[in-house]
């Protein structure tokens, strides 16, 4: 399976992303990285260009729902919906809902285990 | 006997003895405090004199609920401030710049123009208040608004202190508010440092930060080593221009991050100290002791945090505290138990400045100079850091030095290997972390979770552009592009451009217009993208 980990609007912390990438690397995944401060626009186009089936959007600054909405937009109008968008960072409790009903298939907040985020996309990879 | 490795990697024995200090010699290793070469403390007396500054990070919103935040801060007995801006701020985007749409007010406040500034400040005194103020990228035209303001305000420039980061190395090796490409963004630090040398000889124009290195995944050695490396760059950036060492060097400061273990902490800041003053007396030859002492705001760690009963960061908070007083902090700030979850409340805060605050006054923490001096472990574990550190500022060499391994990527990839080791060493349990990998209680990770959330309003940037637009109407327009078209070909040059961006700010061009007026010279910064 290849992912796409990625980091979307003006945030500039990717301690998460890039060990995330190296995990899933690890795993046998295919990881392509955008690097910082990517636009949707340019991850929808990235991630359409890579034939990826997950993309991983990482935000820190707390403008996760606003940031994930442009992206899950952009693949619907481009007729690449069925790519699954992840979110990973700063995401309040309260917001987790929130994302779900966007359409973004899972939430790893601040604090999720290494190996839980990797077996959820083991288990993608397997189905 | 469980091995126990320090967070640098060497392994920690579970006894020290004087057959782990041979060869040491306390006059020539240690000295006495305030003196060369400062591995004690850079004071005499140190607390005894004079108390750490407290400092907390804050800032959110518009400037007129920063202000009014400072305010509280500052009646609950905090002496100086460390504002926090927004990303926009720090990107040099205007608050209705499409980018900055969702990031208007969200992880600082925000400023657009000089009128942001003056309120941010409205009453306080910045002839006795001093102010640090986290930004890099755009640290010329933010200090530029500064010293407006204190100019205002009718404060004399030999009073005013404040402290930019305008440290852009670590931008690009962390953090990433990196704008112009590498050559130009160093420029703009070195212009900085030199009108400030000149200007406001009591402003600290440049904190050298290890923090957030090590906050993106790196060791303990390697935070202070790469904090070394980026200090002596700046050094020779400066010595380029022909300004003497001991012109700017006694106004470097440096920012550092303190969690762990402890005294894994206390000695990385004695050997980072004795370290420091070696290389500025013998490689850069500076003769003033100011320009020899590591002068640091040490505290923070955030990312010692954890989401699990976050009540548990208070403890973890008073363990910081207490290792950046025992490693000889000139300033400290601490992380909100809330870190890992939102923008601090104001109940959060104000137990990280009463955390210090009982550290200062009640630990007795204070009362006596590097109290750890001549410990077996202590002493035996200066000597190792000082290896480790010496031998990280050397693989940095080995990359083509701190600026080439910046531009190649090869240090951000260190630190990125770093960080997934870490995240390793987390998960089999070699560092354990209570409430994560260690006693982890039984139910949902989230239970009890008392932590008030940030209420972010999205208003904020309506109200931000709103006032923008008031200000681009009144202003001066012509004298405003004039400005700014005198910035863009002052940047075409080599010349200082902190005289030119002054002369922008006073006629309210906003930060995004003095942003574009160099970019269009200086173009972009294209990031070496790899994650390991």
């Amino acid at each position: 399976m290849k992912v796409l980990i990625a980091k979307p609007g003006l945030d500039g912390h990717d301690r998460g992303a890039k060990v995330v990438a190296q995990a899933l690397r690890d795993a046998g995944l295919e990881v392509v990285y955008t690097g910082l401060k990517r636009t949707p626009e340019e991850i929808v186009h990235a991630a359409i260009q890579e034939d990826v089936e997950v993309i991983g959007l990482s935000v820190l600054s707390g403008a996760h729902a606003l940031l994930a909405q442009r992206v899950l937009e952009g693949l619907r109008a481009q007729g690449a919906g069925e790519i699954k968008v992840v979110v990973g960072g700063i995401v309040p409790p309260r917001d987790v809902e929130a994302l779900a009903a966007l359409g973004v298939a899972r939430v790893f907040p601040m604090g999720t285990p290494l190996g839980d985020i990797v077996a959820a996309f083991k288990e993608w990879s397997r189905s | 006997m469980r091995d126990i490795r320090a967070h640098a990697g060497f392994p920690v024995k579970p006894v020290y003895g004087p057959e782990d200090l041979a060869g040491f010699d306390p006059a020539r290793d240690l000295g006495a405090p305030g003196e060369y070469p400062f591995t004690r403390g850079i004071h005499p007396h140190m607390y005894r004199d004079r108390l750490w500054t407290m400092r907390q990070y804050i800032g959110f919103g518009t400037p007129g609920e920063t202000n009014a935040r400072f305010k509280y801060l500052m009646a609950h007995g905090q002496d100086a401030l460390n504002v926090a801006f927004d990303l926009p701020t720090q990107l040099g985007l205007d608050s209705d710049d499409p980018r900055a749409e969702g990031e208007v007010g969200r992880v600082g406040m925000a400023i657009d123009t000089l009128a942001d500034m003056e309120e941010a400040f409205a009453g306080i005194p910045l002839d006795r208040v001093s102010v640090s103020l986290t930004i890099n990228g755009m640290a010329a035209p933010i200090t530029a608004m500064y010293y407006a303001v204190a100019e205002k305000q009718g404060a004399a420039a030999d009073r005013v202190v404040t402290t930019p980061q305008n440290d852009i190395l670590k931008e690009f090796i962390a953090r990433g508010t990196w704008i112009y490409p590498v050559e130009p963004s160093l420029r703009l630090v070195a212009d900085l440092i030199e009108f400030s040398a000149k200007r406001y000889p009591r402003s600290n124009p440049v904190s050298v930060c290890g923090y957030h290195i090590r906050e993106a995944g790196c060791t303990t050695a390697q935070e202070m080593a790469y904090g070394l490396a980026i200090a002596a760059a700046y050094v020779q950036l400066m010595l380029a221009r022909g300004m003497s060492v001991d012109e700017f060097a006694p106004r470097i400061s440096f920012n550092f991050t303190c969690w762990g273990k402890i005294f894994e902490e206390v000695a990385k800041f004695r050997a980072g100290r004795r370290l420091y003053a070696r290389m500025m007396r013998e490689r850069f030859g500076a003769t003033n002791p100011r320009s020899w002492m590591f002068r640091s705001l040490i505290g923070g760690g955030g990312s010692a945090f954890t989401v699990q009963e976050p009540e548990n960061n208070i403890v973890r908070g008073a363990y910081i505290a207490l290792a950046a007083a025992l490693a000889g902090a000139q300033t400290m700030a601490l992380p909100t138990y809330d870190e890992a979850y939102t923008i601090p409340s104001a109940k959060a805060q104000l137990i990280a400045l009463r955390t210090m605050q009982i550290c200062a006054e009640e630990s007795g923490a204070a009362d006596t100079v590097d109290p750890l001096a001549g410990s077996y472990h202590v002493e035996a574990l200066t000597n190792e850091m000082e290896t480790a550190i010496v031998a990280e500022m050397d693989a940095v060499e080995r990359m083509g030095g701190i600026v080439e391994a910046v531009k190649s990527g090869a240090l951000q990839a260190e630190v990125a290997r770093q960080a997934y080791l870490f995240e390793q060493r987390l998960a089999s349990g070699e560092i354990p972390k209570v409430a994560v990998n260690a006693f982890v209680s039984e139910g949902p990770a989230d239970a009890d979770r008392e932590v008030e959330l940030y209420a972010f309003d999205p208003k904020v940037a309506e109200a931000q552009a709103a006032r923008l637009a008031r200000i681009r109407r009144e202003r001066d327009d012509r004298a405003a592009r004039a400005a700014l078209a005198r910035l863009s070909g002052e940047a075409r040059g080599q010349g200082n451009l902190m005289p030119a961006i002054g002369e922008a700010v006073a006629a309210y061009a906003t930060l995004g217009e003095i942003n574009r007026a160099m970019k269009d010279v200086f173009g972009e910064h294209k990031e070496p993208v790899r994650f390991a």
